[in-house]
């Protein structure tokens, strides 16, 4: 990569916009080239200095919005009741929004949180070349690596012959736990599938997400969270998932 | 006359960007009165498409449509304030020898720093607040500027030497090494 092209996408660059292949580039030249590795210094300190506001809506913005809009749509305000009803139910209402605010922020929160470290673990094991630590594409090799490690064992399935190559498997740590990771590989991309047991969950379909141009989509079955991420297209991820969960 | 189901999908899927909204409206208008009115308006006009809504993210169009609105009365308020600044040409990286800890210093202080995101030509401050405040990836950010990706991260790129200057030029004692 040419100092040219790395100026031109050192920003794509701290913003997490580019593909693994570029991002591998652009660190190798910054190794290289002490001017780029000056601008890139420069930039990461500018963008740690943007400590600026986020502005908070006003209170009762929401509730007058909501009164416009039923308003504008001319769908009909409740009857009136009398008034002490009328300031029990605003109390009970705003309780129950409160609370469910709180609840969904908080799993919104947590999902988001846990998405990140995901995504986070994935690119670390690419960048560190750290994928497996038992590097065999047997899973009868694999699974048995686990035990002793984990205190569950995690299943383990080969999709060679559907185009997903087991390259491995590695232990990681997610969500304040150790939890197995399973590398599989479609021709030059790789994907991370991170199990973990989930007891006290019910099972649940595969939910998709985009981040910085990775995918992730995770699922719960059979008390098993499961996460698979990628910088390879969806559909073919969903291949994937489809296989693992399967299976 | 609209149906009470489909309001109340509208509020489930635009309400709770109501941060957003105002967040991006504050900095775009420049002030709490005015941001609230362009808020409550784009509301309303969201409410009036919201029939051609194709799901997905809900973040992206309406925060679409809050800034096309916050444009409207910054073009009504301000004449020439919105484009007259930009200049999409300057250079992507400036040469000049800044100094990072100094620039760490001038940004200590906070309202320092928003001054000088304020001083930038709205479609500069615009990238800025939606991928440092808001988080947004380079694909949604062009969803709601309507621009290619590749404009997003040049005005993006362009804003961000724009306040490294500023913000040195305000501190020019101890900016330069």
């Amino acid at each position: 990569m040419s100092c040219r092209e790395v100026q031109e996408l050192i920003h794509g660059y701290v913003d997490g916009e580019l593909d693994l292949v570029r991002n591998l580039e652009m660190e190798r030249h910054f190794r290289e080239c002490a001017d780029c590795a000056r601008t890139h210094e420069r930039l990461r300190s500018m963008r740690s200095a943007m400590n600026v506001p986020y502005f908070q809506a006003p209170p009762g913005l929401e509730t007058r919005i909501r009164a416009r809009a039923r308003e504008a749509s001319g769908v009909r305000k409740p009857p009136r009741r009398s008034l002490y009803w009328q300031w029990a139910g605003i109390a009970a209402t705003l309780a129950i929004v409160a609370l469910g605010t709180w609840r969904v922020a908080r799993t919104n929160h947590q999902g988001d949180v846990l998405a990140q470290e995901v995504l986070a673990s994935h690119v670390r094991a690419m960048m560190a070349s750290h994928l497996t630590d038992v590097p065999s594409s047997d899973r009868h090799t694999v699974k048995p690596w686990f035990n002793g490690k984990l205190d569950f064992s995690p299943p383990v399935g080969d999709f060679a012959d559907r185009g997903f190559a087991l390259i491995g498997g590695r232990l990681d740590y997610l969500d304040n736990r150790p939890v197995a990771a399973l590398v599989y590989q479609r021709r030059k991309h790789v994907i991370n599938v991170f199990t973990w047991p989930v007891p006290e969950q019910p099972d649940r379909g595969v939910e998709e997400t985009e981040r910085q141009g990775y995918h992730l989509m995770h699922w719960t079955k059979g008390h098993m969270m499961y996460w698979a991420v990628s910088d390879l297209n969806a559909a073919e991820l969903r291949e994937l998932v489809r296989l693992v969960s399967g299976g | 006359m609209r149906e009470e189901s489909e309001v109340a999908r509208f509020e489930e899927v635009v309400l709770p960007h109501l941060g957003a909204a105002y967040n991006l409206a504050r900095w775009l208008v420049g002030n709490q009165d005015d941001a609230e009115d362009v808020v409550q308006e784009s509301y309303l006009r969201a409410l009036k498409f919201f029939t051609g809504f194709r799901g997905g993210n809900g973040r992206p169009w309406l925060l679409a449509i809050v800034r096309n609105t916050c444009y409207t009365w910054l073009r009504g308020n301000r004449m020439g304030a919105v484009t007259t600044e930009l200049d999409e040409d300057m250079p992507l990286v400036d040469t000049g020898d800044v100094n990072p800890e100094a620039l760490l210093i001038a940004a200590a202080r906070r309202e320092l720093v928003q001054r000088a995101l304020e001083q930038l030509p709205a479609e500069f401050r615009e990238v800025v607040v939606l991928r440092e405040l808001e988080g947004m990836s380079y694909k949604e950010i062009a969803e709601v500027a309507v621009v290619p990706v590749g404009t997003v991260m040049s005005r993006l790129a362009r804003a961000r030497v724009r306040l490294e200057k500023i913000l040195t030029e305000a501190n020019p004692a101890e900016a330069r090494a």
